[in-house]
């Protein structure tokens, strides 16, 4: 294995196209360690983009919006107070991976690299109506979250292409997030479910609503359907219970060592319920 | 042996609380366990395993990993002893470990080693691995112990079973166990009340946190040194010298720190396979397991079966108790199906009990010992009868335990009358506990349960130097697993009558010593303690020769008296008692070094039991349980260090909660182990638990001089019950499969919402 | 294959080391520092074992490559003490028998003295969550627990 460290994301680009074999960029690497180790992924090159200028900052853009570098841990994201209020969704998601030692590495952007159905702060991304931007052989391009899981596993980056940041948009003076996931313990553990809600509210109706979920399908899933149901409720108890049954018709999960498919699409309905109550008090509690 | 009336009153040293004597080592990093050892001209090692259940190994082709750049040496089982023959049962269980550290004919598990490689850097060992060509004829596998027993399951090897396994069973089954007295019949038809429940649990790992770990050196001369992670020594250097044809005395083992056994390191893996590649290459070779091999090669307890069935009358007194309890061990004889059997109603004073155990072969690893093993799984079932009892004949379970519980002179389940014991006492004082009585929200229920251990002796070998200066120095051979170096130093200040910190323990290594058993059966503090004690009486007798000498009186005529030699008798007040260290400074002079030793095999060593009480919240949308409060009660006999006998409460009772909740070897269709990784074998966090509160109860041991009883193991046998009983009173229904996790306490909700 | 030269600070020391890039932070440490403090306990980020802190911020040596430490300042449990003297957290585990077989106990040691020097005042439910990445099977977390909120009002008091 080669390992080199790229100076910009032109350099990591160039340094892919160079390479044989299997590539891996190497942000937190907290995942690619792991394979690495187990011996189920051994990159013949490993290009570690932590050094390149901007990778590990958190910028707010002047239209709000927020661009975070492909390098930013979770630990960062935690520690950034204003980021937190604005997307507290987002950054609980990436707070719940892994331990301490884990958020000060883990990035963003690795996490959705990785491909994982359950990866914790994917749906939040989704919920939260994401992009990131993306370097690669033909320049660069913006693609929503939403786009760049293919499978368990796999997404839709190209060869060569490396993700540069995680765009969140601004957020609505009246608009909040959550994520919650379902674990057997109280946390280390991959979610067995996941579910993300961002809501925005015109008073006490709600507006707009975006709902995501995980581990319950071969990709991380927007159910728009789950939307569509909560616009224009104060989510009281009919909202919830059709908020459940979108939910669980839009689970497609698998039986696992980490749960079956009824307990999954039980737990998927009762995971945005609660999301939803978080997000719906967070939003109202601006107002 | 003679015991004189056990010494449980007036202690100096015993039941203080000192500081630990490995304890700056430990918190500064220096400390030396198993992987923390390097030898010069170091190769490091690599085993390669089956990736089958089970398969014939047709042909293993080492010749690419050996032309290898910085291999060293390749070993098979072609490289261990022929002279180790196979027998049946635990007979022929030096073949057993044999064929377990390298598969022979057969790979019998997933994660069974095939060959090792010895090489210049690890990641060279590894590569290498990558090299040899194993050709495998994959044969049906079993792994579940209901369908081994069954007819037309998979046989794993034919004449493995012992001479106690009845006739016409299928040859998975190696072992059965019957006992018990009275007529259970008659006893079920005198109840008012017969429960007859079935009760499932998962295998478990002991999960310490240290894998295996080893350095090996061995030449050609027959002569070799080893350094392990194990909690015993002897027991390495006997079935390494078996297994590679050594003289046993030419071996010399020394125990490194333990990162935690619980009875997973009470045996040899890598051990054999180190040796035989160095002794190949001619280099020392060190071999670390990773997380992966520990989990899929190692010491998990059996998955068990269990079918309990219990009589009552309305006033709560049991009439008759029989249980089954179907043990899957791993490919090989010796799951405890005896000591299931044996624990399950000990705990209780029965006139008609009856218990059968069979101990059943599948292709998982070889089981190990695992803190009190077998015990923990039959308190699952039974306690959780007795608890639906409790709950349909509306009784306290607590005054159902008092009712029929076991006392000292009442006959065991398990056949002899019991010595001084303290069920009861453990009983009164949690029923007298503010826990019992504190109020609980809805939704949250409250769970108890006793628990039992027979604890152990074992051959144990003690010697005890006094240095010029007046202070001693302890060889033990028993490896500290919870802190018994601080124990022994304790009971030898003591009885010599020097302080604690003028004292130190070490872990004496193989060639020291005479041979120590294991420390396993909870027997380090009370037998090793014990020999602590003979070995300072041995001393001070000594001492007492050399003042007599001094003072030209009879040896008799001098009592030790809190570290000084006292004229006593019609000499009593002739002379000046003399402190310790003016007898040890001229002892060159007087007759030499004052050494005191002592050897034997105890068999006094006392039963200990226990009873827990549990609060947990049950998530009735998820299936989720929160612990709550923890309470552990626990008969300890004496505690020398409290301290650590609470450590040892706590510690079972955070196992006991993994066991009960999470904690489960998962195996898929295919055979192989699922979830090998402390990702998915879920182990409790520190956010997972709660405070753990402890009580010592003191019923002396008579077996004892100071009368401890072993407290290691018991600690883990009432959690599985406690919180099965917490969690039916919390949520309505009753989980008979261990673990209790979220996906079965939502089904089971269901089910009875559907029902 | 080729080896990576990695130049960083251990412990306040100036160390230099030559890796293969597939190997570990932990890896370098114990092998070609014989710094064996950190511990391997599974190699997957999960248990704690081998905690440690790359420039202030607590990780995993066992995800960190060796040569991602190049001219970072890396500190471990053996730098914890100074001199003779034990950091106070050292001297109230081995007080409150905060450590049994102590095996985890390094990487306990590191990652809690990084959550007091962010938060000197901690909730017990603080310490616990800080603390899941670190198993400990034998203690049952009780008298770590307590170990380290005494530790925290003893300093909280110092300062």
């Amino acid at each position: 294995m080669q390992y080199h460290t790229a100076t910009s994301y032109e350099n990591a680009v160039e340094l892919a196209e160079a390479a044989q074999g299997t590539i891996r960029f190497l942000a937190g690497g907290t995942d690619v360690l792991v394979q690495l180790r187990a011996e189920i992924v051994t990159p013949d090159v490993l290009i570690d983009i932590k050094q390149i200028p901007g990778a590990a900052d958190i910028q707010c853009l002047a239209d709000g919006s927020w661009q975070i570098g492909a390098a930013v841990s979770g630990a960062q994201l935690d520690e950034h107070g204003t980021l937190k209020a604005n997307w507290p969704g987002v950054v609980e998601a990436m707070n719940l991976i892994g331990s301490t030692q884990v958020q000060g590495r883990a990035t963003l952007t690795g996490n959705l690299c990785n491909g994982s159905p359950a990866a914790d702060s994917v749906p939040a991304m989704l919920a939260a109506n994401a992009s990131v931007t993306i370097i690669g052989p033909d320049g660069q391009r913006q693609v929503p979250v939403k786009d760049i899981p293919s499978g368990p596993g796999k997404t839709t980056l190209k060869s060569g292409e490396v993700i540069a940041s995680v765009n969140l948009p601004a957020q609505s003076a009246s608009g909040a997030d959550a994520y919650l996931r379902f674990i057997p313990r109280t946390e280390m553990d991959i979610a067995v479910v996941g579910c993300a809600v961002s809501l925005e509210l015109d008073g006490p109706k709600i507006a707009k609503a975006r709902v995501a979920i995980g581990a319950v399908a071969p990709t991380v899933r927007l159910v728009e359907s789950a939307a569509e149901g909560l616009i224009g409720s104060t989510l009281d108890d009919a909202a919830l219970a059709a908020l459940a049954s979108a939910v669980r018709d839009a689970c497609d999960p698998i039986n696992d060592k980490r749960g079956t498919i009824e307990y999954r699409t039980h737990v998927a309905g009762v995971l945005a319920q609660r999301a939803a109550k978080i997000a719906y008090q967070r939003a109202r509690s601006k107002s | 042996m003679a015991l004189d009336e056990p010494k449980t009153t007036d202690f100096k040293y015993v039941g203080t609380r000192p500081d630990r004597p490995d304890g700056f080592d430990k918190v500064t990093g220096r400390a030396k366990f198993g992987a923390d050892m390097s030898a010069p001209g170091m190769l490091h090692a690599a085993i390669l395993r089956s990736p089958h259940a089970h398969a014939r190994i047709l042909s293993i082709d080492t010749s690419e990993a050996e032309a290898m750049k910085g291999v060293k040496a390749v070993v098979t089982r072609a490289d261990f002893s022929k002279n180790v023959p196979f027998e049946s049962g635990l007979s022929g269980e030096f073949w057993n470990i044999l064929e377990n550290v390298m598969a022979g004919e057969k790979a019998l598990y997933d994660g069974h080693a095939v060959a090792a490689v010895a090489a210049t850097s690890a990641l060279d060992a590894r590569d290498a691995l990558k090299l040899i060509k194993v050709d495998y004829e994959v044969l049906p596998h079993v792994t579940d112990v209901d369908a081994a027993m069954a007819s037309g399951a998979p046989v794993l090897r034919k004449g493995a079973a012992d001479s106690s396994v009845p006739e016409g069973l299928h040859p998975n089954v190696v072992r059965y166990h019957e006992s018990g007295h009275g007529d259970v019949e008659a006893g079920f038809t005198a109840a008012d009340l017969v429960i007859e429940d079935s009760f499932v649990t998962e295998a478990t790992h002991q999960g310490y946190i240290e894998p295996h770990a080893c350095l090996a050196t061995l030449g050609s001369d027959g002569k070799g040194e080893l350094w392990c992670t194990t909690q015993g020594h002897w027991h390495a250097q006997k079935v390494c010298a078996a297994l590679l044809d050594l003289e046993t005395s030419q071996l010399r083992v020394t125990a490194s720190e333990i990162g935690g056994g619980f009875g997973g390191k009470t045996t040899v893996f890598i051990e054999p396979v180190a040796l035989a590649l160095a002794r190949k290459a001619n280099r020392s070779v060190k071999l670390v397991m990773n997380r992966s091999e520990v989990f899929r090669a190692t010491g998990p307890t059996s998955s068990t079966s269990m079918d309990i069935k219990i009589g009552m009358t309305k006033d709560g007194k049991i009439t008759a108790a029989k249980g089954v309890f179907c043990l899957q061990g791993g490919a090989f004889p010796g799951a405890p199906c005896d000591e299931s059997a044996m624990c399950a109603f000990a705990p209780y004073n029965l006139e008609n009990v009856l218990q059968v155990g069979y101990d059943v072969m599948s292709n998982r690893p070889k089981q190990a010992a695992y803190r009190a093993p077998g015990s923990p799984m039959a308190a699952f079932a039974v306690e959780s009868v007795i608890d639906e009892l409790c709950k349909k004949l509306n009784l306290d379970p607590i005054d159902i335990r008092l009712k029929n519980a076991a006392h000292t002179g009442s006959k065991s389940s398990f056949g002899p009358r019991f010595d001084a014991i303290g069920l009861v006492e453990t009983l009164e004082a949690a029923k007298a506990h503010p826990h019992y009585s504190a109020p609980l929200k809805p939704g949250q229920g409250r769970g108890i349960s006793c628990g039992f251990w027979f604890n152990h002796g074992g051959e144990t070998a003690v010697s005890l130097a006094l240095s010029e200066d007046g202070t001693a120095q302890i060889s033990v051979g028993t490896p500290d697993i919870g802190g018994s170096r601080a124990s022994m130093a304790l009971m030898a200040a003591e009885e010599l009558g020097i302080p604690y910190d003028h004292i130190r323990c070490t872990i004496a290594d193989t060639a020291t010593l005479g041979y120590n058993e294991i420390s396993h059966g909870s027997r380090v503090t009370y037998a090793s303690g014990l020999a602590t004690i003979k070995a300072a009486r041995d001393a001070v007798e000594k001492l007492c020769k050399r003042a007599a000498a001094k003072w030209g009186i009879p040896e008799e005529a001098v009592k030790w008296q809190d570290g000084f030699a006292v004229p006593s008798g019609p000499n009593a007040g002739d002379f000046d008692p003399i402190p310790l260290k003016d007898l040890t400074a001229d002892m060159g002079a007087t007759g030499g070094p004052i050494v005191g030793h002592f050897e034997a095999s105890p068999e006094g060593a006392g039963v200990s039991f226990a009873t827990h009480l549990v609060d947990a919240e049950v998530d009735p949308e998820t299936g989720k349980t929160e612990i709550l409060r923890y309470t552990v009660v626990q008969d300890a006999g004496k505690a020398i260090h409290p301290t650590y006998v609470e450590g040892q409460y706590q510690g079972g009772a955070a196992q006991g909660i993994g066991w009960a909740l999470n904690e489960e070897y998962i195996y898929g269709d295919d055979g192989r182990l699922q979830n090998a990784g402390f990702l998915d074998y879920r182990i409790p966090l520190a956010s997972d638990l709660p405070m753990i509160d402890t009580v010592i109860i003191e019923v002396p041991n008579p077996g004892h001089p100071y009368g401890v009883r072993g407290v290691g193991e018991t600690s883990i046998c009432p959690p599985l019950a406690a919180i099965a009983n917490a969690v039916s009173a919390a949520s309505g229904v009753r989980l008979r499969q261990l673990p209790m996790s979220p996906p079965r306490i939502v089904a089971a909700l269901k089910n009875q919402s559907n029902g | 294959m080729s080896k990576i030269h990695v130049s960083t600070t251990v412990n306040g020391d100036e160390v230099e080391f030559l890796c293969d890039p597939r190997e570990t932070l932990l890896d370098c440490l114990r092998d070609k520092l014989n710094l064996t403090g950190a511990k391997e306990g599974c190699g997957t980020g999960d248990c704690g074992a081998c905690s440690v802190t790359l420039d202030d911020r607590l990780v995993c040596s066992c995800l960190v490559l060796g040569a991602e430490a190049e001219g970072k300042t890396v500190s471990t449990v053996e730098g914890m003490a100074e001199g003779e003297s034990l950091h106070p957290l050292q001297q109230k585990f081995i007080e409150y028998a905060a450590l049994q077989c102590g095996i985890c106990t390094p990487g306990i040691l590191v990652a809690t003295k990084a959550l007091l020097d962010k938060n000197p005042d901690p909730t017990e439910s603080e310490v616990r969550y800080w603390l899941a990445g670190n198993l400990c099977r034998c203690t049952g977390y009780d008298k770590i627990i307590r170990a380290i909120m005494d530790t925290a009002a003893d300093l909280r008091e110092a300062s």
